[in-house]
């Protein structure tokens, strides 16, 4: 197995303060990978770096040739504009994006797709309804549907069982450990332990730095979880620049 | 009495008015349902102040020649879209904000331009427009924009969806959605140049938002939206005429406020949404 991403003394942050500060290390091809931390630990962060929608303050993070546009990026909130007038069908139907473009129509196979990916997540039935009728469960639901499409080697997914019922949880769990099955590199930042315990079998425990980084039983300690929550402080407004960069690596 | 309704056939200054309306329809309504959806219905209004140093510049160079005037007015608005399209990705000042800066200075420079060597009497007609003196000219240049309109909401509307409904999602897909967002702005500014001709810089506006927020009261459905905001930009823009011709009432703001009234019918018996489906919804269904 090759590593599909690799992270070399990466810095991600926001007007010079470091969210995510000096991350090393490679996330293996097919891994499944829980990212977890208190809140503030940066795994939103870390997440919209990989998504290149962040450049890194220093450091890099290497896809090993995947283009961003191939990953699968779920926030934490979509920033989805819930009144605008757009069906459940075709919401979902952009996940094709990638292969249809502006002008690719959709033809018999598609719409196949587009509905197996519906029925998978269980909303067969809502396809003509406009997003905006949709629960927080069955939106989360529908953004599932539409990673389904998106067909990519990267899933990236940010807090994605946050305030939803423990069925839904369970039935979008499934379909992540299906994702790993089919050799797809997941990545999701979480923070229920018992779910990661369950069903991840590699855990970053992140507080600004890394804490711990291996084997879920091995990071998940209360020894680890103590040390994480010390370590996430507020920015310091008068802090000094960072002498352990190397400027060679600043992007 | 029914002959009122027949006036924008009579002659050829009438019936030039109506097709320019008319052709107006087709662009106007389905760039206002977008900017509507993108909530961005004040940011139109601010453009179209924008292009207002850019038709005085013109005034001052060549006179009242609409063709000039309609080139300098496209001319200012795409530079202003330009310009707060890059401050906004530049800096930290949201898009309405550096926007209603490029606007507002704008205006004042379009005023004094054409208040230095003009009189009172052009500027009202800058500033509110003259449908009745649209000539064939004129009328062929809404044709050319409407049609480029047409053409270019063809080849982004997939984009332009998607930037309404998820700009990160498409922002994490490649650079469709700022190109998209970019082309749209551009034919915003081709449009409220078109509906300058007929209705004056301040009520360009008038034939986007206000067909728009009428067809959203109708339907929730995209292409249905799009479509009742043209046919209700068509039939405002006649009734406007009639309005304008009978009560000898300036043309733009007769239309403008025909488009208002169709609006605010659309506002209590419209069925997605309106006032009469919100207060007497009928009784709950079973499931």
């Amino acid at each position: 197995m090759s590593a599909q991403i690799t992270f070399r003394d990466l810095t991600l942050g926001y007007e010079r303060h470091p969210a995510v500060h000096h991350l090393n290390g490679t996330v293996e091809e097919g891994a499944l990978l829980a990212v977890v931390g208190p809140n503030g630990a940066g795994k939103s962060t870390l997440f919209r770096g990989i998504a290149g929608l962040l450049k890194p303050l220093s450091g890099s993070a290497d896809l090993a040739g995947l283009d961003p546009r191939h990953i699968a990026y779920l926030p934490q909130s979509a920033d989805i504009d819930r009144d605008f007038p757009i069906s459940v069908f075709d919401f979902v139907a952009l996940g094709l994006w990638r292969r249809k473009g502006a002008f690719g129509g959709f033809n018999a196979a598609d719409r196949k797709s587009i509905e197996a990916a519906i029925t998978t997540v269980g909303l067969s039935g809502f396809e003509c309804r406009p997003i905006g009728t949709l629960s927080g469960g069955q939106m989360q639901r529908m953004l599932f549907a539409r990673v389904i499409l998106q067909n990519a080697r990267l899933i990236v997914l940010d807090e994605p069982f946050n305030a939803i019922d423990t069925k839904t949880a369970a039935d979008l769990m499934m379909l992540v450990r299906e994702w790993h099955s089919e050799q797809r590199t997941v990545l999701a930042a979480l923070h229920d332990f018992e779910q990661v315990r369950a069903n991840f079998p590699e855990t970053l425990l992140l507080a600004r730095t890394p804490v711990a980084w291996g084997a879920t039983r091995e990071v998940l300690t209360a020894d680890n979880l103590a040390r994480a929550l010390q370590m996430c402080e507020a920015f310091d407004d008068a802090a000094v620049p960072c002498a352990d960069v190397k400027p060679s690596q600043a992007a | 009495m029914l002959d009122v309704f027949a006036i924008p056939f009579t002659d050829e200054t009438a019936r030039r008015a109506l097709a320019a309306i008319v052709v107006l329809s087709f662009g106007s309504a389905p760039i206002g349902v977008f900017l509507m959806l993108r909530r961005m219905s004040l940011t139109g209004d601010a453009m179209s102040h924008a292009i207002l140093p850019g038709v005085a510049a013109a005034f001052l160079l060549s006179g009242m020649n609409r063709i000039m005037m309609t080139i300098g007015g496209l001319i200012a608005g795409l530079i202003v879209a330009v310009l707060s399209g890059l401050m906004t990705r530049a800096t930290e000042m949201k898009e309405d904000a550096s926007l209603a800066v490029f606007y507002l200075v704008s205006l004042a420079l379009g005023v004094i331009l054409v208040t230095s060597h003009g009189s009172s009497h052009e500027l009202i007609e800058i500033l509110f427009g003259d449908v009745q003196t649209i000539d064939a000219g004129a009328l062929y240049l809404i044709a050319f924009n409407t049609t480029l309109t047409f053409g270019a909401l063809a080849i982004i509307y997939r984009p332009l969806v998607m930037e309404c409904v998820d700009p990160l999602f498409i922002r994490v897909a490649g650079r469709a959605g700022a190109f998209a967002h970019l082309v749209f702005m551009a034919f915003v500014v081709v449009n409220l140049v078109s509906a300058y001709n007929a209705l004056g810089t301040l009520l360009a506006v008038g034939m986007m938002i206000l067909p728009a927020g009428t067809a959203r009261f109708w339907s929730r459905d995209m292409s249905h939206i799009i479509l009742v905001a043209i046919v209700s930009a068509i039939v405002s823009g006649y009734l406007g005429l009639v309005l304008s011709a009978a009560a000898d009432a300036p043309a733009g703001p007769s239309v403008v406020l025909t488009a208002g009234a169709i609006y605010f019918l659309s506002m209590i018996f419209g069925p997605a949404g309106g006032l009469v489906r919100r207060f007497a919804p009928g009784r709950h269904l079973e499931a």
